[in-house]
């Protein structure tokens, strides 16, 4: 579904990706790992838009979007979940999700319906604000609204960040039944390599901004060096 | 070894007040000798370059060095000249000139420091909001107390006599009586060189750095033990005390001060000065006064070549120092005299990088950068736009 | 009593354009970060627009909506070429940007229109209101005036919280960057924000010069007052924006019947400092503790 080939990117005089080739399949988690520094949130960022990549080329269903803004991409079908989550606090649930369905064009009532049943508790705040949400419910709030486009792809920048246990293996397993039942093509950036190797499928290791292994998540589980090198668990 | 003529270099490079004082007098002179031969009308120019300078002057030391705009030195302007205007009120028996200077910059220095009080809590645009609101009130407080202040009228000055010994050295040094025109102008330049004399010093003092220390970083000064609220004050005061001698020179040389002189257009003209001239040099300030004061004086005729009528040709300077303005901010934040010190800069860091093989010796190259320039401004808030793509 | 009455009309007309006006600046502020200081001289140079087109024959209403629709344009243009380049850089370059263009505008309007004061005639009555053999300071056009602000509030927070267009540029506003990734064209939206708070400015600057003198300077006060209204209320808030304006607009009128007429502009000064210094974030803000 989605192709990355050979990526560089960079901060001026800083280069965070190095010849990058991975992809994403549908109906797949594909996880990518590393430290922090490794270069996983920019190599989401490029992927997506936001920032410029110096070479290679990203390519979605076959057509190149290399070169297309952040701005373009939920029409195309991609939908990416930033670092931090990115709640608009100052707007209420239903507002955040309705924003999501308009990134499609307009916003479909068969949409929202699936995300309140998807997510009951945000069904009982639709009219309550975003700032009032706890970190769960914020996650769940980010993740309905990148459904609400209905991606094939869908970027996932580390959503167990300050969450308790618990609810990252919700949220995994919510994604996961996701993947099953809609086919969709997952890229899932996580710090938490061994919960995010749990749910994966693939992984690939990222370190200062190289891929240094690419293979599947219970091959890369097994791997006692790869684990003890880069992935600390 | 070092001969005399290297240890004046070194004097020269090493203590600021004694090069600020040569050039001053050196300016000073230059004055004296030009201004009996360029007329009336030049001269009365010259007076108005003058106190817009040491006007504008004031402002860089306040928003380049400590980064506090202000939007009302006009109405510190207005302060010194009312002061000036009621001590001379009368034809002849007034006090000695000086010290109605004195006055007038004791008075706006005051007002600086509860001003200052109150603008050291304030940051952008709420600091620019609130000034800009004194420069629209003040005028209405003199239009209010009218049997005080005169109204809309205005005081009326009266310019002291040209005391005699003045009045025989230019005799001697000229060969003709100075007019009234002259004598003025000479006061504002002379004033105007005191005032750089004295803010260049201060910049370049222990103050002038704590000021330039709260602007580039707030936390790291406090941590340096600066107190932050009385570095902004007293920049503040300092830069009301020169907007303070401004308007003393502005009461002398029009001879009349009314509410009118002291619209928001003053106060917006000293902010274009200041911009124009690279935002924290003195050397800017005064270029962008002289390049203002041009502006004003050839602007009607440009307008009327261009057939417009007198009044509208009256706003052609303004309109080009507001476009200059916007110009400026968007291609060159850091003005005119920026320009040129970048130039500067990079000519000498080459020449120290080819001549000094041994660094230990030379003073850094930034020690040697011109008298009255206050500060190249490199780290203002104005800076270039630049961090856009870092993350 | 009767004079008592007459200054709150006075102050509750006067503080609905100033609360439009605040409404402007607060909706610049909460999308750019930027106080438009240069709002006052675009809503005076559409006025001036406005009160020329009348002078050619044009009526009042067809002048209105043109000068409205020039602040939509000179709105947009100005953000899209001009203070796009100065957004989120250092705060000092946005104020010294919109001062400049004060400047520009205002000589470049003395320059078109000329500098004499000139009367905006109005379809509306300029005497008072009789009311049970009283006659109070409350004219036809105040009352348009107060209708007019009304109406344009309520569309603005129709815009806001019913379309998907008013909800696109709320994100736009709020948080950049998630709202590109949400398909938002954010510059789109922020010129859209410029473009449409210079239509209320615009509105202003109509309401205050109808039936009074216009010329290039007219506005140079309100520029404080609508400044001051905004902090009042806080910058962030359009529903603070309209009680500080209704408050400021009250105050000023008290002060300028029972005190004099020239220290208004020191008692909206007086205003905004004891607002910064005892509630800095405005008065109806969340955080008490935002540093101005």
């Amino acid at each position: 579904m989605l192709q990355v080939e050979g990526l560089s990117a960079g901060y001026g005089p800083i280069t965070a990706l190095h010849d990058v080739t991975l992809g994403a399949d549908e109906g797949r988690i594909t996880a990518v790992l590393g430290a922090n520094g490794a270069g996983k949130t920019t190599l989401l960022r490029t992927v997506s838009g936001l920032h410029p990549a110096r070479t290679g080329t990203v390519r979605l269903g076959g057509q190149d979007i290399t070169r297309h803004s952040a701005e373009a991409m939920p029409a195309l079908g991609m939908a990416h979940v930033p670092e931090g989550r990115g709640v608009i606090t100052e707007l209420t649930v239903e507002e955040n999700l309705r924003l999501g369905g308009l990134a499609r064009g307009r916003v479909k009532t068969a949409d929202l319906d699936r995300v309140w049943s998807l997510f009951p508790p945000l069904d009982e705040r639709r009219r309550a604000a975003a700032s009032t949400l706890s970190g769960g419910e914020r996650q769940m709030l980010v993740v309905g609204r990148a459904l609400m486009s209905r991606p094939s792809v869908l970027l996932l920048d580390e959503p167990s960040l300050g969450l308790a246990p618990r609810i990252v293996t919700q949220i995994f397993e919510l994604v996961r039944g996701l993947v099953r039942e809609e086919g969709l093509a997952v890229l899932l950036v996580e710090q938490n390599a061994r919960s995010a190797l749990s749910v994966a499928d693939r992984g690939v290791v990222l370190n200062l901004g190289r891929v240094v292994a690419d293979d599947d998540a219970a091959v890369l589980a097994g791997d006692d060096q790869l684990r003890h090198a880069y992935l600390g668990f | 070894m070092a001969g005399v003529p290297q240890r004046l270099r070194t004097t020269w490079r090493e203590v600021p007040l004694a090069r600020h004082l040569v050039l001053a007098a050196i300016g000073l002179v230059l004055v004296a000798f030009t201004l009996p031969a360029v007329g009336d009308f030049r001269a009365t120019q010259l007076t108005e370059l003058a106190y817009i300078a040491l006007a504008a002057a004031g402002l860089t030391v306040l928003t380049g060095l400590n980064g506090q705009l202000s939007l009302g030195h006009g109405a510190l302007m207005a302060v010194g000249a009312y002061t000036t205007a009621l001590l001379l009120d009368e034809r002849d028996a007034g006090p000695p000139l000086v010290l109605v200077v004195l006055a007038a910059v004791a008075a706006t220095l005051a007002v600086g420091v509860v001003v200052g009080v109150a603008a050291a809590r304030l940051h952008g645009p709420y600091l620019a909001g609130a000034t800009l609101a004194m420069a629209v009130a003040v005028p209405g407080i003199a239009v209010h107390f009218r049997d005080q202040l005169g109204g809309e009228q205005g005081l009326r000055t009266y310019t002291p006599e040209i005391p005699g010994w003045a009045a025989d050295a230019a005799y001697y040094l000229t060969g003709s009586d100075p007019s009234r025109s002259t004598y003025v102008a000479f006061l504002a330049w002379a004033t105007l060189l005191l005032g750089l004399v004295l803010l260049a010093n201060l910049a370049r003092s222990r103050t002038g750095r704590r000021w330039a220390a709260v602007r580039d970083d707030e936390v790291a000064a406090e941590l340096a033990g600066i107190h932050l609220g009385r570095a902004r004050v007293s920049a503040f005061a300092v830069s009301a005390a020169a907007a303070g001698a401004a308007g003393a020179m502005l009461a002398i040389a029009d001879r009349n001060v009314a509410p009118g002189a002291f619209n928001l257009n003053l106060s917006m003209t000293l902010v274009a000065v200041v911009v124009l001239g690279g935002l924290g040099s003195l050397t800017g300030a005064i270029i962008g006064a002289a390049v203002l004061t041009l502006l004003v004086s050839f602007g009607p005729g440009l307008g009327r070549s261009l057939g417009l009528d007198d009044l509208a040709s009256e706003q052609v300077a303004p309109l080009v120092a507001g476009l200059v303005t916007v110009a400026v901010i968007l291609l060159a934040p850091r003005g005119l005299a920026g320009i040129a010190q970048g130039r500067l800069a990079a000519r000498r860091a080459r020449r120290a990088y080819t001549s000094a093989p041994s660094s230990d010796g030379g003073s850094p190259p930034s020690s040697s950068t011109p008298a009255g320039s206050g500060s190249a401004g490199t780290s203002t808030a104005v800076s270039t736009p630049t961090g856009k793509g870092t993350p | 009593m009767q004079q008592l009455v007459n200054t709150a009309l006075g102050g509750i007309t006067l503080g609905m354009v100033f609360a439009a006006f605040a409404l402007a600046l607060v909706m610049i502020w909460r999308s750019t970060r930027i106080v438009n200081f240069a709002q006052a001289a675009m809503a005076m140079v559409t006025t001036m627009l406005a009160l020329s087109l009348i002078e050619r024959g044009w009526s009042y209403w067809a002048a209105f909506l043109a000068a409205l629709a020039t602040g939509f344009v000179l709105g947009a243009v100005i953000e899209r070429t001009l203070v796009r380049r100065v957004e989120g850089g250092p705060e000092l370059n946005a104020v010294i940007l919109t001062l400049g263009l004060f400047i520009v505008l205002t000589a470049g309007a003395e320059i078109v229109f000329g500098s004499d004061y000139r009367s905006f005639p109005v379809p509306f009555s300029l005497s008072g209101t009789e009311i049970g053999g009283t006659t109070y300071a409350l004219t036809g056009f105040d009352i348009f005036t107060v209708v007019a602000v009304l109406v344009t509030m309520g569309l603005l927070l129709a815009l806001f919280q019913f379309t998907d267009i008013g909800l696109r540029m709320r994100a736009a506003a709020h948080q950049q960057e998630v709202a590109r990734l949400l398909g938002v064209k954010v510059g789109r939206m922020l010129t859209l924000g410029w473009a449409l708070a210079a239509v209320v400015g615009s509105l202003s600057g109509l309401l205050i010069g109808g039936g009074s003198l216009v010329h290039p300077h007219y506005m140079e006060s309100v520029v404080v007052f609508g400044f001051v209204a905004a902090v009042l209320g806080g910058l962030d808030s359009p529903a603070g924006a309209v009680v500080g304006g209704l408050l400021l607009g009250v105050t000023l009128s008290f002060v300028s019947g029972y005190v004099g007429s020239g220290l208004v502009a020191l008692a909206a000064l007086v205003v905004l400092v004891v607002v910064l210094m005892v509630r800095p974030g405005g008065l109806f803000s969340a955080t008490t503790a935002r540093r101005v």
